[in-house]
């Protein structure tokens, strides 16, 4: 590096000084000022090794915040309630466009003790339930039988991409007409939110599944079934637990939609009479169900993931 | 002395005669013959495209688009360069994965502790380093006791220093069982290293053959072995005088 910088001048560098006294000091740059004195040099050399500033590397644990994961997680929706509460009780925030959390705590309660909150979601989670159910066989079904045989794609796969793009809440006028007022068109509706997705993502994973892996599972005397079984079905499956969970999250929407129309039962029932007695605590209460419902089936089938796809190292963030 | 045993059975256990294969209308295996007797180690080397990965895949019966005659034995096994694990099984049943019957875990542990990997039965595959998957790979292969064992570049995708374990492993446990080996690779040294016979495939057929009349445990120092390894890359068009100079 010092030899590059070296100017015709200093032609002949001496080299016995380099055992010479000057040498003992330390520090490289002195080592190299006493081979190219100084004064011959351009600045720029003297300059080439310069006392470079050092700074630690703090490790992480030491960085890490002494509050608990949990607290941490918690205090945003805290902070907005809090928020939410004292608009209500300054006033910016009058009952009738939204209640306040103390009053939406204290009418579900009230609808807790008196039971009518608790048979509304026994309704509502039958119908959820139903439909999930009914959606998912045909939807895994159908996926089973287009990914599978080459016959079956043939034949159901065009079908179903044409459907698929219907919105399906459309479709609630001719559900009245064919199936009544009565379950039926709810659960219909459901049904038909929850077949799509789940076709859509069990269909491509059984097609995504390694090719390499199916070849190899031939060569180890695999059978059809077989290679079906321990290969095509366990590689779908992080497919169809993604088109599980788009699934549950249309279930809800479905839900929503099919009870505001002619019900007597359930929490889209309670919703819409409270709108007609312009209740809107009751409405957030049943909208704070809603959402409690869904973040329950989204811990119901994260559960299932951690169970079924544990072969899978995941990314879990930092 | 085992593989003295070897030699003096003449049953084949690999025959092909005027195998073709085409990829439209491109032989990649044109008219080929091939003999590998019962417990011979082969290499099978040649540039890549030569189509030897190709005859690999027709003697695994994983390519039947073919003319001509192929006689393998019933039990065979391959271990491809990719270990090719399940990644949704612990790697004991993926050992067992398509052996008849219900074996016990027993015969899966037999067949890890063979290949130094009994700790990690209960791994997930995605778990194990690249060592230790191709290694579970070859053990799912020889929990089959097959009596051709087809190995296609099985230690390309592994460090220098794990493909020398590998390596000497393969050796080992070749001796120990007795089976035909067939193994592609695309490594001189290598197949100068483990075979009786390595073969050269060019242009669809095989154009070159030779002994490897070496004692084993083979030394890469030998003389007789540089003067091997010059030829066969003499052989796949690669000029070895500049390496000498």
């Amino acid at each position: 590096m010092t030899i590059s910088h070296a100017l015709p001048g200093s032609h002949k560098p001496d080299i016995s000084t380099k055992s010479g006294p000057d040498t003992s000091e330390s520090a490289p740059q002195s080592a190299s000022a006493s081979v190219f004195p100084p004064v011959s040099l351009s600045g720029d050399v003297g300059r080439a090794l310069p006392d470079l500033e050092l700074e630690p590397v703090v490790p992480r644990s030491t960085r890490r915040a002494r509050v608990p994961r949990w607290v941490r997680r918690t205090s945003g929706p805290f902070l907005l309630l809090a928020l939410w509460q004292l608009l209500s009780v300054t006033g910016a925030l009058t009952s009738d466009v939204l209640a306040s959390p103390g009053r939406i705590a204290q009418v579900a309660s009230g609808l807790i003790t008196d039971g009518s909150l608790g048979d509304a979601m026994g309704t509502s989670l039958q119908r959820v339930a139903a439909g999930l159910l009914l959606g998912t066989v045909i939807g895994t079904g159908l996926a089973l039988v287009s990914g599978l045989f080459r016959i079956g794609e043939d034949l159901v796969d065009a079908p179903v991409q044409m459907l698929r793009t219907v919105p399906f809440v459309g479709l609630i006028p001719l559900f009245i007409i064919w199936f009544g007022i009565g379950e039926a068109p709810k659960i219909a509706i459901i049904t038909l939110g929850v077949t799509f997705p789940l076709y859509l993502n069990v269909y491509a994973g059984i097609r995504g599944v390694d090719a390499q892996l199916i070849e190899a599972g031939e060569s180890l005397g695999l059978s059809r079934w077989g290679l079906v079984r321990h290969v095509v079905l366990p590689g779908a499956l992080p497919g169809a637990m993604t088109g599980l969970r788009y699934s549950l999250g249309i279930a809800w929407l479905a839900l929503v939609f099919a009870e505001q129309i002619n019900a007597d039962a359930g929490i889209g029932f309670l919703m819409v009479q409270a709108r007609d007695f312009l209740r809107t605590d009751v409405i957030v209460v049943c909208l704070v169900v809603y959402a409690f419902l869904g973040l329950l089936a989204d811990f119901v089938v994260r559960s299932l993931e951690r169970l079924l796809l544990q072969w899978r190292p995941t990314f879990t963030g930092r | 002395m085992a593989t003295h045993v070897h030699r003096t059975v003449t049953t084949p256990a690999v025959r092909v005669d005027g195998l073709t294969r085409s990829f439209d209308g491109r032989a990649v295996l044109d008219d080929l013959r091939l003999d590998v007797r019962t417990g011979e180690f082969v290499a099978l080397l040649g540039r890549s495209g030569c189509g030897k990965s190709t005859l690999l895949r027709v003697l695994a019966g994983l390519d039947r688009e073919i003319s001509g005659t192929v006689l393998v034995p019933r039990r065979k096994a391959v271990a491809f360069q990719a270990p090719r694990l399940m990644p949704w099984k612990k790697v004991w049943r993926n050992v067992l994965l398509g052996l008849p019957g219900k074996p016990g875990r027993e015969v899966a542990e037999q067949a890890l502790a063979e290949v130094g990997l009994n700790d990690r039965a209960d791994a997930w595959p995605k778990t194990l380093s690249g060592g230790e998957a191709q290694r579970a790979s070859l053990a799912r292969a020889l929990v089959r006791e097959p009596d051709l064992l087809l190995l296609d570049e099985p230690f390309g995708a592994l460090d220098a220093l794990t493909r020398l374990k590998a390596q000497r492993l393969v050796g080992e446990l070749w001796q120990h069982r007795g089976c035909a080996v067939l193994l592609v690779t695309h490594d001189v040294e290598e197949a100068v290293l483990l075979a009786d016979r390595v073969l050269v495939m060019d242009e669809g057929v095989i154009a070159y053959e030779t002994t490897v009349d070496l004692d084993r445990p083979r030394d890469i120092t030998d003389p007789r072995f540089a003067e091997l390894r010059a030829g066969l890359l003499e052989r796949l068009g690669v000029d070895t005088s500049a390496e000498a100079a």
